[in-house]
């Protein structure tokens, strides 16, 4: 799409529709075509935006895990991002702007057989949603994260992120950036989390891989994916188009498993540390829950698994 | 309709406050979520559901605000759960965004608001009424919600159930509007046993995957659900949407969808419309009240009619959707209303629309902390009189 994206809530209607069907990225035959909506395609993305990459990793790890996809409910908050729930041929809930966690939280503790991912942007989850995003982690709740990180608010504009490089210009600091920007992997390792990567939309078999191993893996996980946004953060700091985007991931990313979460800051234009930096073990909320709960009360307990109503 | 699962009901006669009862009549209902965060003076209701229910299955979990809570509520009821949230004051101010999400997405649920004096911080331990505008039209949009005001810790129990009901029945939140006084007061509570509790279901699809539509209505323009889980595969979204639950940016689905969520409630307004009267037939001026006020009023009406005067008494019990057409009906009869309540003069907007300018209209506000002293109510039915 040309220009930006604009949040279609906010700015009127969106031109979706305009645009003609043969636009739509994915081929009949492509196998991630069934994860998808493929009556509301074309989608709002603009050319060599990173969002539907990390889409394509995602619909392939789901099919690599083999996953019920039954059991699968997407939760989004509001962005460019926040559209991937509106997207994916699962049960999926596009909800307020940050609080994609709190949904995804009652949603699972309703319902614990649920594999819940949230899927939102770096905006979303760590402005707004921030402080739902440290108490999930803290409780280790089993949710699955995936935040894609392109640096500013893409729906709105391009405005200054909590992620936004030192020096990077955005709408909202159009003489550059000065506030110190979040250390995600940090933040997520120092809140709780189990599982802690990064990737860029350059290492899709890598982030295929991650996504796959928090599937399998029990207690809150947490992806961050790198991805450009050329129609306003490349665009507006010189930085070229989705495949320049690419280059520089290919040349800057250094793969280093296992580092300290302190280590792998990011800078506008220095080394982008990737990999899986946390994978450990912590009793997660429900069960902390189930058994605190048994002990205290004993046979007057009542366990529910599915809080379904009649 | 079905009757309450006895796991949850507490039948016999209880002396409890309202905040408890409150709490029981949710469980009592099939409400086995909440998510709350702690304010007074509503937290007692919390921490009665933190106690009660792991021992009737279900879960509680103090958020880390509000605007978390009010959402966890509606994760949950996507889930399959009945579910509620709890706040007062500035928790309610938090919640405003997601009353919209669950108005826009037809999440049925609870929020029970025990008001205190405000604004801001204000009177955290005493009694207002002056959230009744804000629990209307709080949410930015066109929308509309249900909302229900006891009076009293057996109403409380009473009323909450029917919350739960009319939220199911309209898949619309429904603001359960409690003060400090009614939620701290204590008194009888009779808990009848769970077959006498008639419970309003979830209105589940019967359609299978492929034929159902989530947002296409039925004739009471209210459309069946689905939960997350069992293979529907379906959109909920803030968005202006569809049938499909599709978002629709245009002017034509927008008309459609916010014009249904009104009607929805709108066109039930008769059947919602609930109040107790007292000596209304052939008197000359009616006290129009609610919650811990009526209570308050009925003593300035007894006063009134030991002076001669001609006064009935109108207690509303369903607050929003308002009683307009009763109250013009009403109008038409009487020379005044006399509404007293415990804030600068809200719901007397209401009740002075209604009139049409039909009957006079005295508002007699209160800024909260505490309740009329019924004089001040008796001068101004005597004023109108005079
Ligand atoms: C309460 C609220 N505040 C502000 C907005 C406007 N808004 C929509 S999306 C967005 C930022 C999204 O940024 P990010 O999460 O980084 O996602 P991206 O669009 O970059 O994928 C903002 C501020 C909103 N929808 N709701
Ligand atoms: S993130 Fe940037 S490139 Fe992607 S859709 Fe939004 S505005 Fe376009």
């Amino acid at each position: 799409m040309n220009g930006g994206v604009g949040d279609p809530a906010e700015l009127g209607p969106r031109p979706e529709a305009e645009i003609p069907p043969e636009a739509c990225e994915c081929a009949p035959e492509n196998p991630v075509e069934q994860f998808l909506r493929t009556d509301r395609m074309p989608h709002i993305w603009c050319p060599g935006c990173g969002i539907g990459t990390t889409v394509n990793s995602f619909a392939r790890a789901l099919l690599e895990a083999k996953v019920d996809l039954d059991r699968v409910a997407v939760v989004s908050g509001i962005g460019c991002t926040g559209r991937v729930a509106g997207y994916v041929r699962l049960d999926s809930f596009h909800t307020t702007h940050g609080r994609a966690i709190p949904f995804a939280t009652g949603l699972k503790l309703a319902n614990p057989n649920l594999l819940v991912v949230v899927y939102s942007g770096d905006g979303d989850l760590f402005a707004i949603g921030g402080n739902h995003i440290i108490h999930a982690a803290r409780r280790n709740l089993d949710i699955k994260v995936i935040c894609v990180n392109n640096f500013v608010y893409g729906m709105t504009g391009g405005q200054v992120a909590p992620t936004t490089p030192v020096g990077a210009t955005t709408t909202t600091t159009p003489y550059g950036c000065f506030e110190p920007a979040f250390n995600l992997p940090a933040l997520m390792d120092a809140a709780g989390a189990v599982y802690v990567a990064r990737w860029t939309s350059y290492h899709v078999r890598q982030l295929t891989r991650a996504m796959v191993d928090i599937f399998r893996k029990k207690g809150f996980c947490f992806i961050e994916v790198i991805t450009p946004c050329p129609t306003l953060y490349q665009r507006k700091n010189r930085m070229g188009e989705g495949l320049d985007a690419m280059k520089y991931y290919k040349e800057k990313s250094k793969v280093r498993h296992g580092a300290p979460t302190s280590e792998v800051a990011l800078t506008l234009d220095g080394d982008i540390i990737v990999g899986k930096f946390v994978d450990r073990e912590r009793p997660e909320y429900m069960e902390l829950m189930r058994s605190q709960l048994a002990a205290q009360l004993g046979d007057r307990y009542v366990e529910v698994e599915h809080l379904v109503c009649s | 309709m079905p009757h309450a699962d006895p796991k949850g009901v507490l039948t016999g006669v209880h002396f409890m406050d309202g905040d408890h009862a409150a709490c029981e009549g949710a469980i009592a209902a099939g409400a086995r979520f909440a998510a709350g965060y702690p304010i007074t003076p509503s937290t007692e209701i919390v921490e009665r559901f933190a106690a009660r229910i792991p021992t009737v299955g279900g879960v509680f979990i103090q958020m880390e605000d509000e605007l978390a809570a009010s959402i966890a509520i509606a994760g949950a009821v996507w889930a399959g759960a009945k579910a509620f949230t709890v706040t007062s004051g500035p928790g309610f101010s938090l919640m405003m965004e997601h009353i919209g999400f669950a108005a826009m997405t037809e999440t049925p649920c609870v929020f029970i608001n025990v008001q205190r004096g405000g604004p801001s911080t204000g009177l955290p331990t005493l009694p207002a009424q002056a959230d009744m505008m804000q629990a209307r039209w709080g949410s930015h949009g066109d929308y509309e919600i249900i909302a229900l005001c006891p009076n009293s810790p057996q109403e409380c129990f009473d009323l909450a159930i029917r919350a739960f009901n009319l939220a199911e029945e309209f898949r619309v939140p429904v603001m359960f509007m409690m003060d400090e006084v009614v939620g701290h007061m204590t008194e009888k509570v009779v808990i009848p046993p769970a077959e006498q509790i008639q419970i309003y279901p979830r209105r589940h699809t019967r359609l299978p995957p492929g034929e159902y539509k989530p947002f296409e209505p039925g004739p009471d323009l209210v459309p069946d659900m689905v939960h997350a889980g069992e293979g529907y595969r379906f959109h909920v979204t803030g968005l202006t949407h569809d049938e499909r639950g599709y978002p629709s940016m245009t002017v034509a689905a927008q008309d459609r969808l916010v014009k249904r969520l009104k009607a929805k409630i709108t066109r039930a307004a008769d059947r919602l419309a609930c109040y107790e009267t007292d000596g209304v037939e052939g008197a000359d001026v009616v006290v129009v009240c609610y919650g811990i006020t009526s209570r308050v009023a009925l003593r300035a009406v007894h006063l009134a009619r030991e002076r001669g005067v001609k006064v009935g008494w109108l207690r509303l019990i369903t607050v929003w959707p308002f009683p307009t057409k009763q109250l013009r009906a009403l109008a038409r009869q009487i020379k005044a209303f006399v509404v007293p309540e415990l804030n600068l003069g809200q719901m007397v907007l209401e009740v002075e629309r209604a009139a049409a300018g039909q009957a006079e209209t005295i508002s007699v506000p209160h800024a909260g902390g505490g309740v009329h002293d019924p004089e001040q109510i008796l001068d101004a039915i005597m004023e109108v009189v005079r």
